[in-house]
C-alpha cells in the first residue's frame, strides 16, 4: 500500500513552544526530552468525520439559553470567518466548538472564583459545523476581561476559545481569538507565547462592518488556517 | 502553501461547558466488533501532581484495523458502528477513561504494519499546544517489537511509556492502564506529528 500524504510540518516561530516561564503554569507541564520526530501514517492523516449530527446540532447563538427566555447582558457581536489550510482551501464539514466568559468577565464554570456576576442567561459555550465554503458564524456577546494569578495584578485580553478539528488527527487545533484594540495584549503572555509577531497577529480578530447587523449586533472577522496537505511525494519531508 | 497555519493557544481551564461530553468516553456506545476494553490512567505534572483541567481525545482504528475516514481505502470492510473517536476530561484526582476496543494493526510506511495503537492527544491549562503519544497494548508483544515507531525509540525506558499494562477481570472488560506523565521521572515520549 502506498503511503498517503502527510501534513506540512510546524514553521519555525509561528507556534508557542511547550517551555514558556512567563505563562508560570508551563513550568510544570512542560515535557523535558525532546519530542520523537513521528512520520505521518494512515494514523495521523486520517480522524475523526462530524459530517452528520453525531456531535449534535449547531448551537450558533450564545446569547440565549435554550429552555430560558432571557437574553445574555453585553454588547451583541456576530464572529465569523472560515476555516482553511495553508493553501487557502476550504476546510468543509468540521467541527468547531467555542467557548469564552460572560461580559462581566466570568465563565460558568465551578472553579472560576472570579468575584464577577454569573448571567443566569449565558453558559458561553456553542458549536457549529463549517458550511461548504468552510465558514462558520455565531452571535455572541464580546467577553470581558478577567483577572488571573499569574502574576500580580494580571488579566487576560478579551477572548474567545476556539477548538477545531480539520480532516485528520495531525491537524486538531485549539487556540484563542482576541480583539483588536484590546490594550491587555500588549502583557499576555499566553498571546505572547507565539515568538513571530505575523503568526501573532493572526489570532486577533478585526471589526468589520459587512459582518455587523444594523442597530443590533457588531462584526467581527477571523479565518483559521489549519495545516496543508502535502501533495506530492517529492514535497513530503519524509 | 501559501498561508501560516493559526497559532495554537492553551485550552485553559475553563472548557468544560463546551468540551465536555461524558458519552464520547465510551467508544462502543453505539455497538462495535471486537474485544471490549478499558483503557484508564492518571495524567500528572512535574511533581507528580494529579493534573485535574486535562482534556484527553483518542482516535483509533476498529479492531480489523479501519479508520473510519475516507482516506482510509484498506480492503477490509469498515465497522459501521464505530467511529474511533473518543474524548474524556480529567477528575479531580487526574484520572481519566476510555471503553473502546482493541484496534487491528494498521497499514504503516513502506508497506510495514504497524503495532496495535490507539492516538493520543492531550489538552491542559500551562500546555500552550497539544501533546501527541500513542497508546500500545503490553500483550502484543511480538507486534510491538516490529513497530516503526516503537523501533525507532531507542530507550527501552523511553519506549516502555507507550505501553499500556493489562490487567484481566472477571465478567469484566480487560483494563490497560495508560498513564501520562507530563514532566520529570518517567515522563511519556510524546511525538511531534
Amino acid at each position: 500500500m502506498i503511503a498517503p500524504p502527510g501534513y506540512a510540518r510546524e514553521r519555525e516561530g509561528t507556534q508557542p513552544p511547550y517551555d514558556y516561564p512567563p505563562y508560570t503554569s508551563t513550568i510544570k507541564r512542560h515535557p523535558t526530552r525532546a519530542l520523537i520526530d513521528a512520520p505521518h501514517t494512515l494514523s495521523e492523516v486520517t480522524g475523526p468525520t462530524f459530517d452528520d449530527l453525531w456531535c449534535g446540532p449547531n448551537a450558533a447563538d450564545l446569547t440565549r439559553v435554550r429552555g430560558r427566555g432571557g437574553e445574555a447582558q453585553g454588547q451583541r457581536i456576530i464572529v465569523s470567518g472560515r476555516v482553511v489550510d495553508e493553501a487557502g482551501r476550504p476546510v468543509r464539514g468540521t467541527l468547531v466548538e467555542v467557548w469564552q466568559a460572560n461580559a462581566a468577565g466570568r465563565y460558568h464554570h465551578g472553579s472560576d472564583l472570579h468575584d464577577a456576576p454569573l448571567d443566569p442567561n449565558f453558559t458561553g459555550a456553542g458549536q457549529v459545523v463549517t458550511d461548504d465554503v468552510g465558514r462558520y458564524r455565531f452571535l455572541t456577546i464580546r467577553p470581558g476581561a478577567y483577572p488571573w494569578r499569574n502574576t500580580y495584578n494580571a488579566w487576560r485580553p478579551a477572548h474567545i476559545h476556539f477548538s477545531v478539528f480539520g480532516p485528520s488527527f495531525a491537524t486538531r487545533l485549539i487556540t484563542q481569538m482576541y480583539f483588536e484594540g484590546d490594550p491587555l495584549l500588549a502583557t499576555d503572555p499566553v498571546f505572547h507565547s507565539i515568538p513571530d509577531s505575523a503568526a501573532r497577529e493572526r489570532l486577533i480578530a478585526a471589526y468589520d462592518p459587512n459582518l455587523s447587523e444594523a442597530e443590533y449586533a457588531l462584526g467581527y472577522a477571523w479565518d483559521i488556517v489549519l495545516r496543508g496537505r502535502l501533495e506530492t511525494p517529492a514535497e513530503r519531508a519524509r | 502553501m501559501t498561508l501560516v497555519p493559526t497559532g495554537s493557544q492553551t485550552i485553559g481551564p475553563f472548557f468544560r461547558e463546551a468540551l465536555e461530553r461524558p458519552a464520547w468516553s465510551d467508544l462502543t456506545r453505539d455497538g462495535a466488533a471486537g474485544e471490549t476494553i478499558r483503557i484508564e490512567g492518571v495524567v500528572r505534572d512535574g511533581d507528580g501532581a494529579p493534573v485535574p483541567d486535562a482534556l484527553l481525545e483518542i482516535w483509533q482504528a476498529d479492531a480489523d484495523g479501519r479508520y473510519t475516514h475516507p482516506d482510509d481505502i484498506g480492503p477490509v470492510p469498515r465497522d459501521r458502528l464505530f467511529r474511533g473517536f473518543g474524548r474524556a476530561c480529567t477528575d479531580a484526582d487526574g484520572r481519566y477513561w476510555f471503553r473502546t476496543v482493541v484496534p487491528g494493526a494498521v497499514a504503516g510506511p513502506d508497506g510495514v504494519a504497524q503495532a496495535p495503537h490507539a492516538n493520543l492527544t492531550i489538552f491542559a491549562r500551562g500546555l500552550l499546544k497539544r501533546l501527541v503519544t500513542r497508546i500500545y497494548f503490553a500483550d502484543r508483544a511480538n507486534e510491538n517489537a516490529r513497530d516503526p515507531l516503537l523501533s525507532s525509540i531507542a530507550d527501552a525506558d523511553v519506549r516502555a511509556t507507550l505501553i499500556a499494562q493489562r490487567t484481566d477481570h472477571a465478567n469484566a472488560p480487560a483494563v490497560y492502564r495508560f498513564d501520562v506523565v507530563l514532566q520529570g521521572a518517567g515522563e511519556t515520549a510524546f511525538l511531534a506529528i
